[in-house]
């Protein structure tokens, strides 16, 4: 066996990665299961309306909007904040990754990296084509 | 029905969806759209955000299993990731164009596909390969862990898997889903990465490709949180569930049983999209 120099960086960095998205997983989990409980406390009786599509009101389509809604305490708020916990996840890894190449000073794959984030970062700030 | 009512019927069914998904290796996200929109009547464009936010819940929580035994190759998956998130910007992009039938049929068409590609035979190893120089400027080449010791494989046809990825991008950015059984084929049959190494890669990249498309879904209205959040929690936990179970079953038979489900509702998709009744 000839390990590559590189290979024990890349296991600690495939610990961490898989540590990261499941700690994030967990969080966004804990806030949805919360936002939830207090959506279904206050508003479990009504009759839900999903036939029709009209979209979301502006507050749960903007990272802003939805930061500042979470701190009014309304289930769907909350909810939305961890749905975006969730999708935040895989950005977070891809942000690692980033770092992690720096230090293995893989210049490629630092800059393949950045390609993927700053389209990650393009669509989570609105941008679509 | 009251909202209470529907969200833990929902959240059964994802549990359900995510359990089989997680066993059978086709993922909880594929009929989650059809269980919404066919059991439930909800619009497909808020059925596709649901289900693409699930997508991302069991791709976290299995890798983090994936990785620890060694087979998953983050440089291949990073470098295909520019075509898939490209892709699911693109895919995204055009959902919000496309009438909520013509979603529905494209959507019934690529389920048919998942079940097909998915019953195939087990897959040969094909590490034979000779060096590629284009794959090897990425430093693809890698080894992983078999039966008998670490085995070197060598990566082939970079554009053509990079050209797949982006179709698989954008059917996952389209009809929010993994696309896990097409990203399969792009690295185990063009790419000739081996098998495991391919399914482990794929499920590493599904979380990210999601993300992508999470964005322009979140702005456009598609993720309703209220109908999001038992899809959500019920796939995740159904999702671990199975992974626990699976080192214990026999799934042969479950993914028959399960393939057969998911032809049905490729074909009730289709219809539905066909006659206008979404």
């Amino acid at each position: 066996m000839n390990p590559s120099p590189f290979s024990w960086t890349d296991e600690r960095l495939e610990t961490i990665v898989a540590n990261l998205l499941r700690a994030g997983l967990w969080l966004a989990a804990s806030v949805v299961a919360l936002g939830g409980i207090v959506f279904l406390l206050r508003h479990g009786r009504a009759i839900p309306q999903y036939g029709s599509f009209v979209g979301e009101p502006l507050e749960l389509r903007t990272i802003p909007g939805i930061i500042r809604g979470s701190t009014t305490f309304h289930g769907r708020e909350i909810i939305q904040l961890g749905l975006l916990l969730l999708i935040a996840t895989p950005v977070a890894r891809v942000a690692f990754s980033v770092v992690a190449f720096v230090l293995e000073r893989d210049r490629l794959y630092v800059i393949i990296t950045l390609i993927v984030l700053a389209v990650l970062l393009f669509s989570l700030a609105g941008g679509h084509l | 029905m009251n909202i209470s009512e529907q969200t833990i019927l929902i959240g059964l069914g994802s549990l359900v969806a995510g359990f089989l998904g997680s066993l059978t290796g086709l993922g909880g996200g594929v009929v989650i759209t059809p269980l919404l929109t066919i059991l439930f009547g909800v619009d497909i464009r808020y059925a596709i955000g649901a289900s693409l936010v699930s997508v991302i819940a069991t791709s976290s929580g299995a890798a983090a299993a994936y990785v620890k035994q060694g087979f998953t190759n983050i440089r291949i998956g990073m470098f295909l990731e520019i075509a898939t998130t490209v892709g699911a910007v693109v895919g995204a992009s055009i959902a919000s164009r496309l009438p909520a039938s013509t979603i529905s049929i494209i959507f019934g068409v690529v389920l048919l596909f998942s079940a097909f590609a998915s019953s195939r035979p087990a897959p040969r190893d094909a590490s034979d390969s000779s060096p590629n120089r284009l794959a090897e400027w990425l430093k693809m080449s890698s080894s992983y862990p078999t039966a008998h010791g670490a085995e070197r494989y060598h990566v082939r046809d970079v554009p053509g898997g990079f050209s797949l990825m982006f179709v698989a991008g954008g059917l996952s950015g389209l009809l929010g889903i993994g696309s896990g059984a097409l990203k399969v084929i792009a690295m185990d049959q063009v790419m000739r990465i081996p098998f495991k190494v391919s399914t482990t890669t794929s499920n590493f990249m599904i979380g990210v490709t999601a993300a992508a498309s999470a964005g322009v879904y979140l702005q456009r209205g598609y993720i309703d949180p209220g109908l999001t959040m038992p899809v959500m929690l019920g796939v995740t936990l159904g999702a671990l569930l199975g992974a626990r179970v699976l080192a214990r079953t026999r799934t042969a038979k479950l993914r028959l049983v399960f393939g057969i489900v998911v032809a049905v509702l490729a074909f009730e998709m289709i219809y539905q999209g066909i006659t206008g009744r979404l």
